[in-house]
């Protein structure tokens, strides 16, 4: 079962303070962080898994207890009851000297302010890790030189952490933690004092490594945008509890408490959620076979300005508009073809929504929405991307789009001509 | 009502049962103190003034600058203008004796109190009284223990003047920030290793500012320690004192003063980067880094496989 598990946490709790084993044992039977007379809890049954390769991220305001837990993960706040795995090694309850053997090789670690040494050079900040692995300094140096490179510092080695800026000397903690060459990576609110262009930065050079060198990541922010760009899975905490665990779009869409609900208000659903988060399916569209007569019968009854075309299986050809296909149908013509026009604009599935806005411009009906073999899976109403960036994606159903189609009279009457036993009864114009 | 509690009395006899039954160990503490005070005397009163003075001031020179060179010098000159040399040179072995001694305790004590919540709960309120006693009470268990001469002057100098040291040492390890002593411990460093790569490095400032304070405290104690027959600079303010020589009891204190900052300036060019030797130092790891950083740079390029003709490369 746990061959892709990389970081294991059961039960975890941290109680600061006198009779913390007590403390425990009521925050069990139920009792509330504020029952606990003297002793603080600052995390309380923690139980999570973070699968190899991921980035896995822990999101909660100051004093939720990300940071405590966070160092529980290496032991460097010991926990008071539960366990901590590693690659199926425990953490808890080995002697210092393993402790240390594990953290050597199994996990390091990147802090919110750096943390790096300031009487050493960037190069040996690099190094520091194999340093204390024992490894020989030629190698060492040659190591660290290969990370500084790939974080982006060449040139830079040899100059002290005060002569570097911000996001550079990360990019030194961030170097150290990766030449120390294991397979999990503890960041600490690590790009948290940095300034929002360079986290920014930072935050894709992060996602560029880690799908370069898989590394499982434990990654803890308070800032919730970051959670939703960085995470693979989000864990939200609130008071030491870890109150909901889920994708990013998971924590967004359906909220486990009115907490999290709150906190995720302000979050840029732009850039978290994709076009087939909140595509409708087509009202109608139009099968390629089908001549204009058909199409335009359609288009009538679905009040529609213009449809897209499609294959028998759903591939999308283009789109057509009324107007054309009144053209055909007057000229009594039996094929659609001519009508099509293929610049039909369409979407893939896993676009954000930040970026669906210009071609929900540029577009004459709904944006289109592709599958990765070019099928038509769903389409965006302008309307939809409003109500859903304004949070409540519901609001969209009782906002219907006007396009103007011809008047149905109009439409009506040049079937009826075409086809003489129609016995279509006319809707009324609006 | 008669309330008596006979704290003197109890004093007494522990010191006397020390007396007693420890006199060996204080004769040894005793022929050390006067064999480390001797070496040094010899080194500093041996060579002629002028030597002594050209010594100092080249020190003075790589320490902070040439300014400070000249001060050291004129400093000097004035001592001996005023026939104090001999009596500066006894009050400077003893001083530095002392200050090397209290160092040498007050840093692993500090050390130790940083490390070890107890120990320091233990050390501080101790440290505060022997800084608060009167240095003269001190004084008679000490000449008691130690008879008249060096030894009883270098004892209450050393206690009286470790205080500052112990304390500096313990705030500035305790000072460095935790985060960075966490890096340590999350790469898996031992605790000696956090010790000696990040506390000790990190908290240096602050332990050069405590070594600074132990020197002039114990230059501060001179004159006590002349009461109890140490000589130098302090003997002769007691000796003004008890004939009321002004004059005397001025040449021996401006003495002191000059010696006192020709002392502080030396100390706290501890750990900044002042004077010639600084200099010089940067200047190589400069040269040095440079050199790393071309070799590195080089590296980089035969790694890539692109290589320039001769000449050719920037």
């Amino acid at each position: 079962m746990s061959e892709n598990i990389a970081l294991r946490a059961q039960g975890l709790y941290k109680v600061f303070g006198r009779h913390a084993d007590d403390a425990v044992a009521k925050l069990r039977d139920g009792a509330s962080r504020d029952d606990l007379g003297g002793a603080t809890a600052a995390v309380i049954d923690a139980s999570f898994e973070v699968k190899t390769g991921e980035i896995f991220v822990v999101m909660g305001l100051s004093g939720s207890g990300k940071s405590t837990l966070i160092r529980m993960l290496n032991g460097l706040h010991p926990q008071t009851a539960g366990t901590v795995e590693i690659g199926g090694t425990s953490i808890t309850g080995v002697n210092a000297a393993e402790l240390r053997d594990i953290r050597r090789h199994k996990v390091s670690m990147v802090f919110q302010h750096f943390a790096l040494l300031p009487h050493r050079t960037v190069i040996d900040n690099v190094a520091y890790g194999l340093e204390i692995q024992g490894i020989g300094k030629d190698e060492r140096q040659a190591r660290a030189r290969k990370i500084t490179q790939i974080v982006g510092l060449a040139g830079w080695e040899e100059k002290f952490p005060n002569q570097l800026s911000g996001g550079m000397q990360q990019r030194v903690g961030l170097a150290r933690a990766l030449a120390a060459d294991t397979d999990v990576l503890l960041m600490d609110e690590a790009f948290s004092a940095l300034d929002p262009l360079i986290r920014r930065e930072m935050q894709d050079q992060l996602l560029e490594l880690q799908s370069e060198l898989g590394k499982t990541i434990v990654f803890i922010t308070h800032d919730l945008n970051e959670a939703m760009y960085l995470g693979d899975r989000i864990a939200v905490m609130r008071d030491g509890r870890i109150v909901q665990i889920g994708s990013p779009e998971d924590i967004l869409t359906s909220p486990a408490n009115e907490y999290v609900e709150q906190f995720v208000q302000d979050v840029d659903r732009s850039r978290v959620l994709t076009a087939d988060s909140v595509m409708r399916k087509p009202r109608a569209a139009i099968h390629e076979g089908s001549g204009p007569h058909a199409a335009l019968t359609v288009m009538r009854d679905e009040q529609l300005s213009a449809a897209y075309v499609i294959k028998r299986d759903r591939t999308l050809v283009g789109w057509v508009r009324d107007r054309d296909v009144l053209d055909l149908v007057r000229a009594g013509k039996k094929d659609l073809t001519p009508a099509i026009q293929s610049d039909h604009g369409a979407v893939a599935a896993d676009t954000s929504l930040a970026d669906l806005f210009i071609p929900s411009l540029e577009s004459a009906l709904p944006l289109a929405v592709q599958d990765p073999r070019g099928k038509l899976v769903g389409v965006i109403p302008r309307v939809t991307l409003l109500a859903t960036l304004g949070g409540e994606p519901d609001a969209a159903a009782s906002a219907t789009p006007s396009p103007d189609p011809l008047p149905t009279a109009m439409v009506t009457k040049a079937l009826d001509a075409s086809d003489e036993g129609s016995t279509t009864t006319a809707k009324e114009a609006r | 009502m008669d309330f008596r509690l006979n704290v003197g009395d109890w004093i007494d006899s522990f010191f006397t049962w020390i007396e007693d039954n420890l006199a060996w160990l204080f004769d040894a503490l005793k022929s050390l103190f006067v064999m480390l005070y001797d070496a040094l005397n010899w080194v500093f009163a041996t060579p002629p003034a002028f030597a002594v003075i050209i010594v100092i001031a080249v020190a003075a020179l790589f320490a902070r600058g040439w300014k400070f060179a000249v001060g050291v010098a004129i400093g000097l000159t004035f001592i001996i203008s005023v026939d104090q040399w001999d009596n500066a040179m006894d009050t400077i072995a003893l001083v530095l004796v002392a200050a090397f001694l209290a160092v040498l305790l007050a840093i692993p004590l500090g050390i130790w109190a940083a490390r070890n919540t107890t120990v320091s709960k233990i050390v501080k309120p101790v440290m505060d009284f022997l800084q608060t006693l009167p240095a003269f009470v001190y004084l008679i268990p000490a000449l008691a223990l130690f008879g008249i001469g060096v030894a009883p002057g270098i004892i209450a100098t050393l206690i009286f003047a470790m205080a500052p040291g112990v304390r500096l040492t313990e705030l500035g390890i305790r000072g460095v920030d935790s985060e960075v002593v966490e890096a340590g411990q999350a790469f898996g460093a031992s605790p000696r290793r956090i010790l000696r790569q990040i506390q000790l490095p990190l908290a240096m400032p602050s332990i050069m500012a405590g070594i600074n304070q132990i020197i002039m405290l114990s230059l501060s104690m001179v004159v006590i320690a002349g009461l109890v027959g140490a000589g130098g600079l302090g003997g002769q303010v007691a000796k003004a004192i008890s004939s009321l020589d002004v004059g005397l009891g001025f040449e021996a204190g401006l003495s002191v003063v000059a010696l006192a900052i020709i002392l502080d300036r030396f100390t706290g060019s501890f750990g900044q980067s002042m004077g010639l030797f600084s200099k010089l130092r940067k200047r190589r790891i400069d040269a040095k880094s440079a050199d790393e950083q071309a070799r590195l740079d080089a590296q980089e390029i035969i790694d890539k496989g692109v290589r320039y003709p001769v000449g050719m490369a920037n």
